[in-house]
């Protein structure tokens, strides 16, 4: 039998009465890190919800890794959740906070003690363990909660806003966390806002909207859907003005400007692989050196502004 | 499927069960709900409730001096059945049961923690358990402590003739009974508030209802009577208290049973009870906003 590593949403959908959650979400994750991406209500949260077992769909079938919330013991073991809701057990430190799950989890004292050991370390929280959790910064209390996700060292670990109130040292240190980890082959699924962070981090997006997802996937498979919106490559080489000239003979570029550098052109295309062919073909002539090529609205800021506008409605 | 297949099937489902992990998950459970609910501030007032009677005995020793006369210790039986059937079982141990057994899942998500719990690798069914041994733990115990004292103010008083009445009578036979009677009034309570817990974002009027019902159910006929925890109670209890006035009602045993029957009968309801919660506690979803 081979090892089930997907998670798989089977046309999903969640009503809280007559609220609309998310409807007729259906995607499959591969190990990696994947963003959840779009504005406030939007769903984000409905999906990881949804994920991790805290409500159940109105309609459709969530699998993680084979599993469903209806085996508790093997799904809870697979997945590490840091939610939103910045509340802790009252008076219980940092270290307790960790360890008790972990006893119910059912390791040994010692092993619970370890396992929350190394985890406080990979948070960096090591220091103020001790101290009680109401006494925690907002950033320490987001920092405390990721340790607490990733202590028993699940597969799936699912962050709700995880840079929220991070100060930009602990940002980076959270991010090549996620990164490490995603390394070592699991999945890490993040909601966030912050657009440029994600788009570093992230294998894969889901773009979500008014609780429908827009777009999914490779974030540059993604963009290459897009096809209302142009392409932009962005070539540096020896003769601007020659490549601008020989883009424009194409009938899929729109523009081919040249910055003012002299030595970058910025080509809009309809077709990008054509447009890669021409430059092949220049290049192969001799008539320009490329220096540098990069698609330049590939990321996922410039997606999320395609797909679902500044003011957060699927354009 | 036969009748034979369903044993079958149940034997070896209960047998695949990991239960030395449930067992590890109970205790843990136990022992955090235990140290969470029963030192904490916000429990202040059922020590008050749970040990009013006995201050109020001591004041009573400490200021009257000297001893009783030992023609007074059948009336002082009889306060202390009172005390006991009247106070303890019908108010104390009622709302006491409320504050701490609605407080168990009810509270975590008055302060959206319960979905710490609801993440760990934990049966939901397990959870109801381990919250509800704590929180009979916690009940039995302060009751428990609060009739031994009761118990003992109200017969020290005599001197020599109230310790003869204690350890050579029926004192410790009465003393075992009032003992067994407040736990299984915590277990019985506890497992309705619990439910009840699970049902309604505010419990404090079914509480009323449930009261009204305990209440009044011994005009009722006998089946509806055993859906009540006080018709059990009520038979386990060593002293009758007299059976007239306003009391009668809370007094009179409509229809007797005997002392196992309504252990037994008592622990089934509230096992019965427990069952439903476990069903209730598995619709729940995490929805804070909503609460």
């Amino acid at each position: 039998m081979t090892e089930n590593r997907e998670i798989v949403f089977n046309n999903v959908s969640k009503f809280y009465g007559e609220v609309l959650g998310v409807n007729r979400v259906s995607f499959t994750l591969e190990p990696g890190i994947t963003s959840l991406v779009g504005p406030n209500g939007s769903g984000k949260t409905t999906l990881m919800n949804l994920l991790t077992g805290l409500i159940r769909p109105t309609r459709g079938s969530i699998l993680l890794l084979g599993l469903t919330p209806r085996q508790p013991i093997e799904f809870y073991r697979q997945v590490g959740y840091c939610t939103q809701f910045d509340s802790f057990p009252p008076a219980t430190t940092g270290y307790d906070f960790i360890f008790q799950p972990l006893c119910l989890h059912g390791f040994t004292n010692e092993q619970a003690a370890k396992l929350t050991s190394e985890a406080l370390e990979r948070a960096g929280m090591a220091q103020v363990a001790q101290r009680k959790v109401a006494g925690y910064s907002k950033g320490m209390r987001q920092r405390i909660r990721l340790a607490q996700a990733i202590a028993h060292h699940p597969s799936v670990l699912v962050l709700d806003e995880p840079l929220n109130g991070l100060d930009p040292m602990a940002r980076s240190e959270s991010i090549a966390l996620f990164e490490a980890l995603a390394k070592q082959g699991m999945h890490v699924i993040i909601s966030s806002h912050i657009l440029e962070e994600v788009d570093r981090i992230s294998d894969r997006v889901v773009m979500m909207s008014s609780g429908y997802v827009v777009a999914e996937g490779r974030i540059l498979e993604v963009r290459n859907e897009v096809r209302d919106h142009p392409i932009q490559i962005l070539v540096r080489c020896s003769n601007a003005s020659r490549l601008a000239s020989a883009a424009f003979e194409l009938d899929h570029v729109v523009e081919a400007k040249i910055l003012n550098d002299g030595r970058s052109v910025l080509v809009r295309t309809r077709d990008a692989d054509k447009f890669y062919l021409l430059l092949n073909k220049v290049v192969s002539a001799g008539l320009v050196e490329v220096d540098a090529v990069a698609p330049a609205d590939a990321d996922v800021n410039s997606i999320y502004q395609y797909l679902i506008g500044s003011d957060g409605a699927p354009t | 499927m036969s009748v034979q297949d369903f044993f079958a099937r149940t034997q070896n489902s209960l047998r695949e069960q990991p239960w030395p992990l449930y067992a590890r998950q109970i205790s843990v459970l136990v022992r955090n709900e235990v140290r969470r609910n029963l030192f904490t501030r916000r429990r202040i007032w059922v020590y008050f409730v749970s040990f009013v009677p006995a201050l109020f005995l001591l004041l009573h020793d400490i200021f009257s001096h000297g001893q009783f006369d030992a023609a007074y210790l059948e009336e002082q039986t009889q306060g202390l059945a009172i005390l006991v059937q009247v106070y303890y079982l019908r108010l104390g141990v009622f709302f006491a049961c409320m504050g701490i057994f609605t407080w168990l899942f009810r509270g975590e998500i008055v302060q959206r923690t319960l979905h710490y719990q609801f993440l760990s690798p934990v049966r939901r069914e397990i959870l109801v358990v381990g919250k509800f041994l704590a929180g009979a733990i916690i009940s039995v115990l302060l009751f428990d402590v609060a009739v031994v004292a009761c118990f003992y103010l109200f017969y020290a008083r005599f001197g020599s003739v109230g310790q003869a009445f204690m350890f050579g009578s029926t004192g410790l036979g009465q003393l075992g009974s009032y003992l067994l009677v407040t736990s299984l009034a915590c277990v019985g309570y506890g497992a309705v508030f619990l439910a009840l817990s699970l049902v309604f974002k505010n419990p404090i009027i079914p509480g009323v209802i449930i009261m009204g019902w305990e209440t009044i159910s011994p005009v009722f006929p006998g089946w509806a009577q055993r859906l009540s925890v006080t018709f059990y109670l009520k038979q386990l209890c060593p002293v009758a208290i007299p059976a007239n006035g306003p009391l009668a009602i809370f007094t009179v045993v409509a229809e007797p049973v005997s002392h196992f029957a309504a252990v037994f009968g008592l622990s089934c309801l509230a096992l019965a009870i427990l069952v439903l919660s476990c069903f209730l506690i598995r619709r729940i979803e995490i929805m804070y906003t909503a609460e």
